[in-house]
């Protein structure tokens, strides 16, 4: 499955990093601590969160996840967009919460 | 220039996890048993009772930097100290202005009262000081900025409520003055696990909630004499102003 599908299935908005819009996708991750998303997400998975700070794309980047999917309406700032452009790294967003937002990709990926 | 003994990270009576006998008064008075020549008052998103520290601080020798330990909307604590009163105000504006609205059960988390010099109860604040302001911490550290303040993010090798733990690591671009490390770490083993914090002054405190835990850790300052412009030049390294050393175990 790939970025482009979830975008489709789950009706997410996509506010930058298009270019990674087919990125592949393997899992998914979710978690608001960044230092435990460093240590635990894995490359190709997509990362569900609520942080919408720059970081989030330096971490993106480090571990070469597949997108980002932001829960709750939230959108990313300003710096966090600019690098996701330069990175090809898509942040998507969802008015899910985290719980459904997690429910839902869970079977699709696994359904 | 001369050496001065500083611990910037202590809580008053008005932090809900502060200790009532925290008081302006027993601050001072512990801080003068511990020979501490500068402390900072960091309670949890509110100044209110800094200020009368810094008078009672004057009369005892005792140089005061007033400020709060501010939590962001990433849970990062983070200390923002300010030189004028003026300053201090508009900081306590935006605070008010930036905490969002959850009541305090006093039974649950403590008491958030602040007090006169006798010890008196002059206020007590009704929302939850511990909760996160809904601005991060690069507004922040552009507000404390702007008001000429110094920002130093708090206990940064923590596993809560730090920097490391929220955020993973500081940002290049974030405008910060120097960083804390608590009074326990192991900074040999701190700098290896994150290797940025090379790139930043770093100072002790002791973070005390309770009178006996003032000068806990501290950090020496070399100073012409104890200010805020120069501690902010010490952070800086500027004019031959630095810290010399951290009271850190390892």
């Amino acid at each position: 499955m790939k970025v482009c599908d979830l975008v489709e299935k789950l009706n997410l908005k996509v506010f930058c990093g298009e270019q990674g819009i087919n990125n592949e996708v393997v899992g998914a991750y979710t978690s608001d601590l960044l230092s435990d998303v460093m240590g635990n997400v894995d490359e190709g998975q997509v990362w569900i969160t609520l942080q919408t700070h720059r970081n989030i794309m330096a971490i993106a980047s480090l571990k070469e996840v597949a997108a980002i999917i932001l829960v709750k309406g939230y959108k990313p700032e300003k710096a966090a967009i600019e690098q996701s452009n330069e990175e090809g790294i898509p942040i998507l967003g969802t008015d899910m919460e985290t719980f459904e937002a997690s429910g839902t990709l869970f079977q699709l990926l696994n359904g | 220039m001369k050496a001065f003994r500083a611990d910037l990270h202590i809580h008053t009576v008005l932090s809900p996890c502060g200790s009532l006998e925290m008081s302006p008064e027993q601050i001072i008075q512990s801080a003068k048993e511990k020979d501490l020549d500068i402390i900072g008052i960091a309670d949890h998103n509110s100044t209110r009772q800094s200020r009368l520290i810094k008078e009672i601080g004057k009369q005892n020798d005792v140089f005061v930097l007033c400020g709060a330990e501010v939590n962001t909307k990433e849970e990062v604590h983070c200390l923002a100290f300010f030189e004028t009163d003026e300053q201090l105000d508009e900081f306590q504006d935006y605070l008010d202005q930036h905490l969002p609205y959850i009541q305090n059960k006093p039974e649950l988390f403590g008491d958030q009262v602040w007090v006169d010099a006798e010890g008196n109860i002059l206020g007590e604040e009704d929302r939850l000081l511990i909760v996160g302001l809904d601005q991060s911490i690069d507004e922040v550290a552009d507000k404390v900025e702007a008001l000429n303040g110094i920002f130093i993010p708090a206990h940064v090798d923590r596993p809560r409520y730090s920097v490391s733990s929220q955020l993973g690591f500081i940002s290049p671009d974030l405008k910060v003055s120097a960083l804390e490390v608590s009074r326990i770490a192991n900074l040999k083993e701190v700098l290896e696990r994150y290797s940025w914090i090379k790139n930043y002054p770093v100072l002790t405190n002791s973070d005390a909630h309770v009178p006996e835990d003032i000068g806990a850790g501290y950090s020496t300052f070399l100073l012409e004499a104890p200010g805020f412009n120069e501690i902010k030049k010490a952070l800086h390294n500027e004019d031959g102003r630095k810290i010399i050393s951290i009271s850190l175990k390892f």
